[in-house]
């Protein structure tokens, strides 16, 4: 009886707030819009019996759908997310995988300090972390101020409100996701493997590469799931630093929600997300199952 | 043998100055006597006066402590609630459905999360307000609660449990008087991540407010579109300097329980 009520609770409230939600998605991502309040048509009435139901199933359709083709708007913005979050997650494994190492052949005492040092400021607020970025990368700001300053130009970059800017808030932001796999997977790693492997003649190059690098790939796959999964729907990091050119998925579900207040289309545009992430996601979890299945 | 090498020294430098440098910068400059954000006019802490008296900020905060203390709480006892079902409930009808629930949130793109609260708010006529907000941070941070909790569940001895039951406890009672206390610092560790998920969200925050209540990131990113201002400066350095003594404060706490675990099963282990 008491193990039924501690299933139950969890159990009912994820699929009131959790699967409930998203088939509500679906259905008005089939539905078309309306001037009226909620915004959209058919709604479901109950009070006319069997026809009613009839009636509001036959008036779903796949519209909105066809729209996402029809208008370029949509599917540049789902391959330019795409392809934004391919670049940048490339570029955090550029920033973070020499961060991770030199943690994981750190002093054993000072690694605590380190992680903690990376995990903190996952803890600080994502919002306030991608402002700091909009003072220094402005037309009048503390980066172009130190450029000009040094000589090395002459008129001020323009970064803010560019996909540099952009690449730039990511790799920031995400920096941690990325980190904090691979040093676990480097310092799990025995380091006698890159002494034999030097004995047996490898330059430190050559062990780095045939050793150090496929033992840290699960790390590596890990970190880049994490930082790419989330980028893909990214909505703060383009609306802030992002100009006019950077089209982002999440920022086109945004503004169809609330400028341009079309529901269906909004929610199509999510279910279509959801459908491209299904990909990385499913991919993920094979990748974490054969990890758990390894070590055991 | 690991003496720090000439190239990891370099990288972790750089690297944590990039970590490291926008955050100090931000703060240098909350304390900057000019308007001008990106120009140095001497120190004032005159924006910090200016924010305790912007009324519509301090709404803000209220509202979204009281979002983050509610939210954290449910989170934390639903989460702890499905992580010891995952764990421990053996099997159960639906199973795979109730552990893809649990995972899903933690991946789902927030604008889609956000959205889909709402047209669920909008579908049974609940008012947008503080409750909303509550039951949509819950219903994501009870997730990462429960990954934090079952993953500490996993690790320790299944038998003290039975050696609960057997001693005359009520499942209960062994719940209580053995499994909490063990993973204790897990569930705090959760309840800590939940509030700071909640205090940090803004998308679904945005999708599921209304009118009557804006919390401190909704306000903060319609002030931020505008540009940069040192209000924001000072704000953030408040926020800042919260999360890094609230950090710092729980890994002591938690190493602390820690080492006095081990101190208690060291000394089970010699009195047996």
């Amino acid at each position: 009886m008491r193990r039924a009520f501690l299933i139950a609770v969890p159990y009912v409230w994820l699929l009131a707030l959790f699967l409930v939600p998203f088939f509500i998605v679906l259905k008005i991502s089939l539905s078309d819009i309306a001037l009226a309040i909620p915004p959209y048509t058919p709604t479901l009435d109950f009070s006319q019996g069997w026809s009613g139901i009839k009636d509001f199933f036959s008036q779903l359709d796949l519209e909105n759908y066809v729209w996402l083709t029809e208008d370029d708007l949509y599917w540049k913005a789902y391959l330019s997310s795409v392809k934004i979050a391919l670049i940048s997650t490339f570029l955090t494994l550029l920033v973070g995988y020499p961060i991770a190492y030199g943690m994981a052949r750190a002093p054993a005492e000072w690694r605590p300090t380190l992680m903690m040092l990376v995990i903190l400021p996952f803890w600080t607020s994502f919002l306030i972390r991608v402002y700091a970025w909009m003072g220094i990368l402005s037309n009048e700001g503390y980066l172009n101020q130190l450029l000009l300053w040094t000589g090395l130009i002459s008129t001020p970059l323009t970064i803010l409100n560019t996909n540099t800017a952009v690449y730039i808030g990511i790799v920031y932001t995400y920096l941690p996701f990325m980190i904090l796999p691979i040093y676990s997977a480097l310092e799990r790693m025995d380091e006698s493997l890159i002494e034999a492997a030097e004995d047996l003649g490898c330059s430190r190059v050559q062990a780095f590469w045939l050793v150090t690098i496929p033992l840290s790939r699960p790390g590596i796959i890990a970190g880049c799931f994490l930082v790419m999964i989330p980028v893909i729907g990214e909505f703060v990091i383009p609306s802030l630093l992002g100009g006019s050119g950077t089209l982002m998925i999440g920022k086109v579900l945004w503004e169809e929600f609330f400028s341009n207040r079309d529901w269906p289309v909004a929610s199509a545009v999510a279910v279509v997300l959801l459908l491209i992430l299904v990909i990385p996601i499913v991919l993920f979890q094979r990748n974490q199952q054969k990890q758990t299945e390894a070590e055991q | 043998m690991n003496r720090l090498s000439w190239f990891n020294a370099v990288s972790l430098t750089l690297g944590f100055a990039f970590l490291y440098i926008p955050m100090i910068i931000l703060i240098i400059f909350s304390f900057n006597e000019s308007k001008l954000v990106t120009v140095w006019a001497g120190f004032s802490t005159k924006w910090y006066g200016e924010l305790v008296q912007n009324e519509a900020f301090l709404d803000a905060a209220w509202v979204t402590i009281r979002v983050a203390v509610f939210s954290s709480t449910l989170a934390t006892i639903l989460g702890t609630a499905a992580a010891y079902v995952l764990v421990r409930g053996g099997r159960f009808f639906g199973r795979t459905l109730f552990s893809g629930m649990i995972y899903a949130p933690l991946v789902m793109p927030e604008v889609i999360t956000g959205l889909s609260l709402l047209l669920l708010f909008i579908g049974i006529g609940l008012d947008r307000g503080i409750l909303t907000i509550v039951l949509a941070h819950t219903t994501f941070s009870m997730c990462f609660v429960s990954v934090v909790v079952s993953s500490r569940l996993v690790t320790f001895d299944q038998s003290l449990e039975e050696a609960a039951l057997d001693l005359g406890c009520s499942p209960a009672q062994a719940f209580r008087l053995v499994t909490l206390p063990i993973i204790a610092p897990a569930v705090i560790s959760g309840w800590l991540l939940a509030f700071t998920l909640s205090l940090d969200d803004l998308v679904i925050a945005s999708f599921t407010s209304g009118p009557s209540a804006t919390t401190l990131p909704i306000k903060i990113f319609s002030a931020v579109r505008l540009g940069v201002s040192p209000e924001i400066n000072a704000l953030s350095t408040l926020m800042i300097a919260v999360v890094t003594v609230g950090v710092i404060t729980a890994s002591l706490v938690t190493k602390r329980a820690m080492m006095r675990q081990k101190q208690d099963e060291m000394a089970a282990a010699r009195a047996e």
